[in-house]
């Protein structure tokens, strides 16, 4: 199986070959497009800002080459936000292939940080991304800015609100936390994908 | 709900973990990614890891550990010790770092935290203080605990959380090795002025000390060092207690 991670100007896309090595799986980290096109599995990590890295895939057509793909594919936090309409991060216009818009945390009470940062639990997961056992299992997430729960979403995660803790839309697959940061329920998760 | 987080820090000194009391007198506490695998499989939240070595090779070294790290582990970790400029950070992001931790650079030059917010986030940037309770205050030390600044604790914490720190992790030179608990008032007092996540450290000697930080502490994550390194505490039970005290933890 030809898994490919999409090379672009975000950071920590290693850390999901890491997670994939560990796996057994030998990805290739790429942003040819004839690769990506040929994989079986893209995977579209991200850490990052919105606007800046949604300008850096315009310029490189990448954008229109992800929203075209057939494959699973599985984006990670920024990853997954640049899936969805808008992103108030930037006031970036993303790729639309999620209906939905990405909006900034508001606190609510002095507890309530931003960036939401640690382990929280997935709950009402669904999607084939996720069996039984992953429900109220803690994941790890890093994140300002989340996407409101919609028809798409496949797990949710309360703080301050219940958010979308990932997404499903027929080959399109995503998640707000980082699964290749998750210890053994993220391995689980990453398997889950890979066998689609 | 979000859990408060156990985290295991590694002193390394020419790639091997050491662990000070109160800053000197280091000992042996063995081979940092095994040390670092272990913790992870036994249930801890995060790993850091200090540079301690000053010699240009050491950096070298500690690079090619923190690749092994990432290759190895499947939780976040944060690196420290020796990053003054941005392009160290560049280097130890690059080798598979979740997170960097700035302490002495941060004091000589704040301009620091800005730049690495601008570039990385703000979520790879956490801001270490060392801090010695004196006269009534809590002053800042550089380089390790040795030079004393005119910075003070919360004064500086929040200077660094407007400049984009995405994180404060906080050490109680006062407590730092006695393993009488954790600096508790001076946590709360951090909680209370800060809009970001404080990771307390220095003073763990029980687990009651942990569960005293995050309850009269405030902190959103618990940081220790030799009461993990020699087996006095092991991860998985403390987590099992905390559970039974009330206290959200990753089980």
């Amino acid at each position: 199986m030809d898994v490919a991670i999409v090379k672009y100007n975000a950071g920590n896309i290693y850390s999901v070959d890491y997670a994939l090595k560990r796996l057994g799986v030998q990805a290739i980290v790429t942003a040819d497009h004839e690769a990506l096109l040929a994989a079986d599995k893209v995977i579209f990590p991200g850490v990052g800002e919105a606007r800046t890295t949604m300008e850096h895939l315009k310029a490189s057509g990448l954008d229109a080459l992800i929203r075209d793909l057939k494959q699973p594919v599985l984006g990670i936090c920024l990853g997954m936000q640049l899936m969805c309409r808008f992103s108030e991060e930037g006031d970036a216009e993303c790729l639309h292939i999620f209906d939905v818009d990405v909006k900034r945390f508001m606190p609510e009470r002095h507890e309530d940080k931003v960036p939401h940062m640690g382990w929280n639990t997935l709950k009402n997961v669904k999607s084939s991304l996720f069996s039984n056992e992953q429900e109220n299992q803690f994941v790890y997430f890093v994140h300002s800015y989340y996407v409101p729960v919609n028809d798409n979403t496949a797990a949710t995660t309360d703080y301050i609100i219940p958010f979308s803790a990932a997404l499903q839309r027929d080959n399109f697959y995503a998640t707000q936390f980082h699964p290749e940061k998750s210890g053994a329920i993220g391995e689980q998760i990453l398997c889950n994908f890979l066998k689609l | 709900m979000l859990a408060k987080r156990i985290v295991p820090c590694l002193d390394i000194k020419d790639g091997t973990t050491v662990k000070g009391v109160n800053f000197v007198d280091f000992r042996d506490a063995g081979d940092p990614v095994e040390l670092g695998a272990q913790y992870s499989k036994a249930g801890a939240d995060e790993l850091v890891y200090l540079d301690i070595t000053a010699s240009h090779e050491g950096r070298k070294t500690f690079t090619e550990l923190v690749k092994k790290v990432a290759s190895r582990i499947s939780i976040p970790f944060t690196v420290g010790g020796g990053i003054n400029e941005l392009k160290d950070v560049d280097r130890l992001l690059s080798a598979g770092a979740d997170k960097v931790s700035i302490n002495s650079a941060a004091l000589r030059n704040p301009d620091l935290i800005e730049q690495i917010a601008k570039n990385f986030g703000s979520q790879v940037c956490v801001v270490a203080i060392d801090a010695n309770y004196e006269d009534g205050k809590w002053l800042c030390y550089l380089n390790g605990g040795r030079i004393p600044t005119d910075k003070y604790l919360f004064e500086w914490a929040v200077e660094a959380e407007n400049l984009g720190a995405g994180e404060i992790l906080f050490t109680s030179m006062t407590h730092d090795g006695v393993k009488t608990g954790y600096a508790n008032d001076a946590l709360a007092s951090l909680a209370d002025k800060l809009h970001i996540p404080v990771i307390a450290s220095g003073g763990a000697g029980t687990k009651e000390h942990f569960r005293d930080a995050f309850l009269k502490g405030k902190a959103d994550a618990a940081l220790a060092a030799s009461v993990f390194h020699f087996g006095e505490i092991g991860i998985a039970d403390l987590k099992q207690y905390l559970s039974a005290e009330g206290i959200p933890v990753r089980l």
